[in-house]
């Protein structure tokens, strides 16, 4: 750090960087200044006068958030008491006047008990008020299903409004009117036309904005706190999801656990009602003769499916099988390694929905060239091909926005569409689908002339176009890292363990297409949605819900879903994170305990399919998958290290599923929440404004 | 929404009177004079305002909002300002403002049903010296004494 300077803070020496603002030098030296307004990683608002301190040499208090730390006009630190008589009854008073038209429904109040008035309150008092006129009081509102508005409430710290301007990007939030009934206003008069993120909610210091799925439902005490990632997109986000009596009650992120810092979309927040879907599979279920399904027991159709297999096995049939991009990097090995060894086929695919195999040849034989999620917050350019970020990944378009709000970084976009990033980017270039490539080499004079560069491209760069994508990077001269987009919670891990069709293993679509296959086995997937099956083969489909798959299925046997398990994910950058259980559906088995329980059953020796033990088969095995264990086990996301070694390519389409900020395959069909917000299903480009 | 061909050369003018990348400057000023020219601050008038100066129709609400000299319903041919504030309410500010209410047979913020006044009860406008003040769309009225004001009234009737 340069340029250190000296400030006492009640009395105690400390050392901060000059223009550190006051109440961030206090927080690095463990020293709390209180505040409402202040939010770290926003603009400044200096409106509730909370953070107010004692500095000597200045007669009256001062903004704690808005003053830089700097020397005195002599030279001597600047003394500064955060905690003194005078400082408490500012405090004291501001609560007072904060209190004036808040209603004290405390006991009602979802934020009761988190609520950081409350805990102003309790520390500084103004137990007693000076006013005895009636409150202003108007009623509550409803903007979304989501996004509910309790105006008397709200102490106007403009929280939300900058979160959904800044850092959203979205603006959908104002304060309309003045003085005692200013009040927070949402874009479209009487309802919001947003991400339906939450931000604005979670971010809210009192009750003032609740959210549709978790009031009035719990106290915030009566839960567990579950930190598991979220398992919609690739993106990795880290969900802490409250827990009562094994129903998820809500899903935030402001223990800021994970690699995205308080950051959630729609889906992360309020998508994990799928899990207590009333059309939930608790059963194994065989076909019947009428094409219909019913139920039998666990026993019956484990016994069931090893004798098939084991038949098809013993007479060298033909099997195919197509993995998740859901489930786990354990249940994905396991899988592989059930398909290879224990049925001796190389007919196992998934859903592929970017070309990582291209992309990791095309880099192999170079150092430091895959961008992890925290690179996109420091790289000092961006460059953005043919995806819409913000619909397909809003953790990774909140990096870069973040970037560019904090560090100025400059950001390029090669789109068909409008998106979001336009705003930011010094440079956007309109191409048609599948001119990617001209577009970007337009902007070849702007991007030579960067220190550094993140590329993150879509499915619409495969194949020859990517390795061209690889080329230009390094004929820029620069330092050039490049992000893969895949869409699913763990489409990178379901590629690095194996779920590939590689040494001559039939693609997912020759699976289907071929006549003379004997047993298709899918694994959470819906292959059937868009495609035919050619062949009568015998089909088990493990699965949360009753898809088109499902439905073709001889046997089908309900699956957990990811808040229900333990095991590792690895993001679309690379990034390896663990699952942690948070709810039970009763009948479901975990695909690892079922794939696990068909082995046992067909007296395969495929090692001990516990999850510790997978993962530890997986860090000695799988290339690059050694990752450190401390961080993985604290909640941390560890970076695998790149293949380095020539992919060879792999038959079959790669096709992004087009899901946007609104639907998420399977899973999306069944959150009710998802499905309710007005702007669902969404649209890519431009869709959403 | 297009205006009048001297309201727009002046609105051209007012955007480049600011730095570059700051057009929301202009969002006030442009405001008050498409007022002046259409009646009211309408939500066709706050989106080609947002649009014009590059900012969120929400962005010019809250302006909008915020400031009581924009109106969001037409007001009248004579928007008649009462100053009650303390200079004008220690020399009858308050009970001019009720014969004005009397007088004209609305009350805050109305319009009467012919539209030619409307009626405001306002905070200081800075006329301490010459108080009770009046204001009557940009125009100053000094002491208004209560035959005054009827006096001002009836000729504004007559003038219309």
């Amino acid at each position: 750090m340069a340029n250190l300077v000296k400030v006492k803070i009640n009395g105690q020496e400390f050392e901060a960087e000059k223009g550190t603002l006051l109440i961030e030098a206090a927080r690095q030296n463990g020293i709390e200044i209180p505040a409402f307004c202040y939010y770290e990683g926003y603009s400044l608002q200096a409106a509730c006068r909370m953070c107010l301190v004692e500095v000597e040499g200045t007669p009256k208090l001062q903004v704690g958030c808005t003053l830089p730390v700097d020397v005195n006009r002599d030279g001597s630190p600047m003394v500064v008491h955060t905690e003194s008589e005078t400082v408490k009854s500012a405090r004291k008073g501001t609560l007072e006047l904060l209190l004036t038209n808040h209603p004290l429904d405390c006991p009602v109040c979802d934020k009761g008990g988190e609520c950081e008035l409350q805990d102003m309150v309790f520390k500084y008092g103004a137990g007693e008020s000076r006013y005895s006129e009636t409150k202003v009081h108007t009623p509550e509102k409803q903007w979304s299903p989501v996004v509910f508005f309790d105006a008397p409430r709200c102490i106007l710290c403009y929280r939300c409004v900058r979160a959904c301007n800044e850092g959203m990007g979205v603006g959908a939030l104002g304060i309309g009117n003045r003085g005692v009934i200013a009040e927070i206003i949402p874009n479209k008069h009487d309802h919001l036309e947003c991400d339906e993120c939450g931000s604005c909610i979670d971010i809210c210091p009192v009750g003032a904005l609740t959210s549709g799925t978790y009031r009035y439902q719990t106290r915030p005490w009566e839960m567990n706190h579950v930190g598991t990632v979220c398992t919609h997109c690739g993106d990795g986000c880290k969900t802490t999801l409250g827990v009562r009596d094994g129903e998820i009650m809500r899903g935030n992120n402001r223990d800021r656990s994970g690699i995205n810092d308080e950051f959630l979309c729609v889906k992360g927040r309020y998508a994990f009602d799928f899990v207590n879907h009333p059309d939930r599979l608790q059963s194994p279920m065989l076909k019947n003769a009428s094409g219909g399904h019913d139920p039998i027991s666990w026993s019956q159709a484990l016994d069931m499916v090893a004798k098939k297999f084991s038949e098809v096995k013993a007479r060298n049939g033909k099997f195919g099988i197509i993995g998740s991009n859901h489930t786990t990097n354990e249940e994905n090995y396991f899988l592989q390694k059930f398909a290879r060894q224990g049925l001796g086929t190389k007919n196992i695919d998934h859903h592929r929905t970017g070309d990582l195999a291209t992309l990791f040849d095309a880099l192999s034989g170079k150092n430091d060239t895959l961008a992890s999620v925290g690179d996109l917050y420091t790289a000092k350019a961006v460059l953005v091909v043919g995806n819409d970020l913000s619909q397909q990944h809003p953790l990774l378009a909140n990096q870069i926005r973040a970037n560019f709000r904090h560090h100025a970084a400059h950001i390029y976009t090669v789109t068909t569409g409008e998106v979001r990033e336009d705003k930011q980017s010094i440079a956007k270039v309109r191409v048609k689908q599948g001119g990617e490539l001209a577009g970007v080499e337009s902007l070849r004079e702007q991007l030579k002339a960067e220190a550094s560069l993140v590329i993150l491209f879509g499915d619409s760069v495969q194949g020859d176009s990517l390795r061209k994508l690889v080329a230009f990077g390094d004929s820029l001269g620069i330092p050039v890292k490049y992000i893969g987009l895949v869409d699913y919670s763990n489409s990178r891990g379901a590629f690095d363990m194996g779920i590939i069709p590689r040494d001559g293993g039939l693609s997912r679509e020759q699976m289907l297409a071929a006549t003379d296959l004997d047993v298709l086995w899918v694994v959470g997937a819906n292959p059937l949605k868009s495609a035919t099956l050619a062949s009568n083969a015998f089909v088990v489909v493990s699965e949360m819900f009753m898809t088109e798959t499902a439905k073709r299925a001889d046997l089908i046997l309900p699956a957990a879903s990811a808040y229900e398990k333990s095991g590792t994910v690895t993001n679309v950058t690379g990034e390896v994170q663990k699952l942690k259980p948070a709810a039970k559906v009763m009948g479901t088995k975990t695909d690892l305990e079922i794939a696990g329980s068909i082995a046992k059953e067909m007296g395969l020796n495929l090692g001990i399919w516990l999850p510790d033990k997978m993962l530890e088969e997986i860090r000695s095995t799988v290339h690059g998958y050694n990752v450190p264990m401390p961080i993985l086990s604290t909640g941390g996301a560890a970076p695998t290290q790149p293949l380095n070694g020539r992919v060879a390519a792999l038959p079959g389409t790669i096709a992004s599923s087009g899901d946007t900020l609104f639907t998420s395959g399977t899973l999306g069909r069944y959150s009710k929440m998802l499905n309710s917000v007005m702007e669902a299903p969404g649209a890519l480009y431009g869709g959403n404004k | 929404m297009t205006f009048s061909p001297q309201l727009e050369e002046r609105f051209a003018k007012m955007l480049q009177a600011y730095p570059e990348g700051k057009k929301r400057s202009a969002v006030v000023p442009m405001l008050i004079y498409a007022q002046d020219e259409t009646g009211a601050v309408t939500p066709e008038l706050i989106e080609e305002v947002a649009k014009r100066c590059e900012v969120t129709p929400l962005q010019v609400d809250e302006v909008v909002g915020y400031y009581s000299m924009l109106h969001r319903k037409p007001q009248g041919k004579f928007h008649v300002q009462v100053c009650t504030s303390i200079s004008c309410m220690l020399v009858g500010g308050t009970e001019l403002y009720d014969q004005a209410c009397k007088k004209l047979g609305v009350g805050h913020k109305q319009t009467t049903a012919d539209g030619v006044f409307s009626l405001e009860e306002v905070e200081c406008m800075g006329a301490c010296s010459w108080a009770p003040c009046v204001e009557v769309n940009y125009d100053y009225h000094h002491n208004v004494s209560p035959e005054k004001f009827d006096a001002l009234i009836d000729g504004l009737r007559k003038a219309q």
